[in-house]
């Protein structure tokens, strides 16, 4: 708490006081500020995001919708009815996994469906990565199968691409991060064209066996975490795949709010990659032939929650409005504005989806 | 978190409408609002009713596409319940087709 006390820069402050709003640092604690405090969080937030992604900022009328979600009393709010939108999912069965209830990957669909209101489903291998699932793809498609007699939503079948696990010491290609530093460029890119290529070949692979299972589509999360030869290999795999099965539902989540140019020379479609932010994200993704984006914007925990909420929508509204596909915002912890928090905070999660929904003009989350 | 944001913002899945607009977005691109339109239009009721328990309950009953409730005597569920979603949204969904190629019937 010392630390955050810190961060705070004075502005925590005892509860009791009056006219104090109470609101969230980034890594979830709890801050209180002046109204005038909110106002000027929410007015750096936007002109950060209008300044890293070019971007234009929210208008008036967003700054004051978003000024009384933030400083709405009530704990928990919500949309108003008829502006919900639908919920997909990453990693959605492991979610119970990590809580400790080891139940089988089709009973935790079915809950989902049943018990919480899923729009989507999502089935997965623990590993969350595509190189190790080719390995037990029998047993993955079996359970796909099983689940797609029982559920009734969309039923997609996700991975991270997760390209490091092609480099040594975990897989064959040179690791690249072990190049740079002796001055070896171009064959740290090099490296990274040969992973990217493994493991663009592995997705076609892993799409061909799970809609061969029946599986509506494949979800592709966390996609270029591992840089720009990552998101190139990905944007090749959808397009392989799109030709493939015009009819596959193809979601692309992202992994953080602009392309790492670890190789930084790559273009798709003459559009170079490294540095791409949000909008241009979803138009390049929606070229090669995803279905929709799940787009980000990271979380900052040095700052407040009505900073980086205002940031977030401003980024992902310009993506929304320029994306030719559907753009569902990654509202996970540490993204979106949701504080980087293992149990997010109720108050924060609940005006993240309201403003996303309201403000920002999404398709889904 | 899944909880909340369900709560918040989400349509309600099987319990409403959910499922069949985010099967429409997926699939056909559609955007959130074209994508109740359609859902709506082929439901015959309002796109306010797409969020409504109590009246999409009723429609999912009649229709017989899956509600949350799959006790004895539930109507169709699962891949039954696919089957009449993929014709009353005029929809290629994979499994059903697969199903269809399986068992040699056709519908």
């Amino acid at each position: 708490m010392t630390k955050n006390i810190s961060i705070a820069k004075n502005k925590i402050l005892h509860e009791e006081e009056s006219n104090m709003i109470q609101t969230r640092m980034g890594d979830g604690a709890i801050v209180s500020m002046s109204e005038s405090d909110v106002r000027q969080e929410i007015e750096e937030g936007i002109e950060d995001a209008v300044k890293r992604a070019k971007c234009e900022p929210l208008s008036g009328d967003d700054i004051e919708q978003l000024y009384d979600i933030v400083c709405d009393p009530r704990k928990f709010i919500s949309v108003k009815r008829g502006n919900e939108l639908t919920l997909t999912y990453d990693s959605q069965p492991l979610k119970f996994t990590r809580l400790g209830l080891p139940g089988a990957m089709p009973q935790i669909a079915q809950t989902y469906e049943r018990c919480m209101m899923a729009d989507t489903l999502e089935m997965c291998y623990v590993h969350y990565s595509a190189k190790p699932v080719k390995q037990i793809f029998p047993e993955e498609e079996a359970a796909v199968a099983e689940t797609l007699l029982i559920t009734t939503p969309t039923l997609l079948y996700g991975v991270m691409p997760n390209m490091p696990t092609y480099t040594k010491p975990d897989g064959p290609c040179e690791n690249a991060t072990e190049l740079m530093p002796k001055g070896m460029i171009k064959e740290a890119q090099a490296a990274q064209i040969e992973a990217a290529q493994l493991m663009e070949d592995d997705i076609v692979l892993l799409g061909d066996h799970m809609y061969g299972a029946g599986a509506d589509g494949i979800d592709l999360d966390t996609t270029a975490a591992g840089g720009d030869a990552e998101f190139y290999g990905v944007l090749k795999a959808v397009e392989r795949l799109r030709e493939k099965y015009p009819d596959m539902q193809i979601e692309v989540g992202m992994s953080g709010e602009f392309i790492l140019g670890f190789h930084g020379s790559l273009k798709y479609k003459g559009k170079r990659l490294a540095g791409m932010y949000p909008a241009d994200q979803c138009k390049i993704l929606a070229e090669a032939g995803a279905s929709m984006v799940g787009a980000v914007v990271n979380t900052n925990t040095r700052k407040s929650f009505p900073w980086n909420m205002a940031r977030a929508l401003t980024m992902i509204k310009q993506a929304t409005k320029e994306s030719p596909i559907p753009v569902f915002a990654n509202v996970g912890m540490g993204v979106g504005g949701v504080p980087m928090q293992i149990t997010p905070p109720i108050d924060s999660v609940s005006r993240v989806s309201t403003a996303m929904a309201e403000i920002g003009g999404l398709d889904g989350l | 978190m899944a909880i909340c944001h369900s709560q918040a913002s989400g349509l309600g899945g099987v319990r409403t409408s959910g499922d069949l607009v985010a099967r429409m977005q997926l699939a056909k691109g559609m955007r959130i609002n074209e994508a109740k339109k359609f859902v709506a239009d082929k439901l015959k009721v309002e796109v306010k009713d797409l969020s409504d328990e109590v009246v999409m309950r009723e429609v999912r009953e009649d229709l017989d596409i899956a509600t949350v409730f799959m006790g004895y005597g539930s109507g169709s569920r699962g891949i039954e319940a696919k089957a009449k979603i993929s014709q009353l949204l005029d929809l290629k969904i994979n499994c059903v087709e697969k199903f269809k190629e399986k068992t040699g019937m056709r519908f």
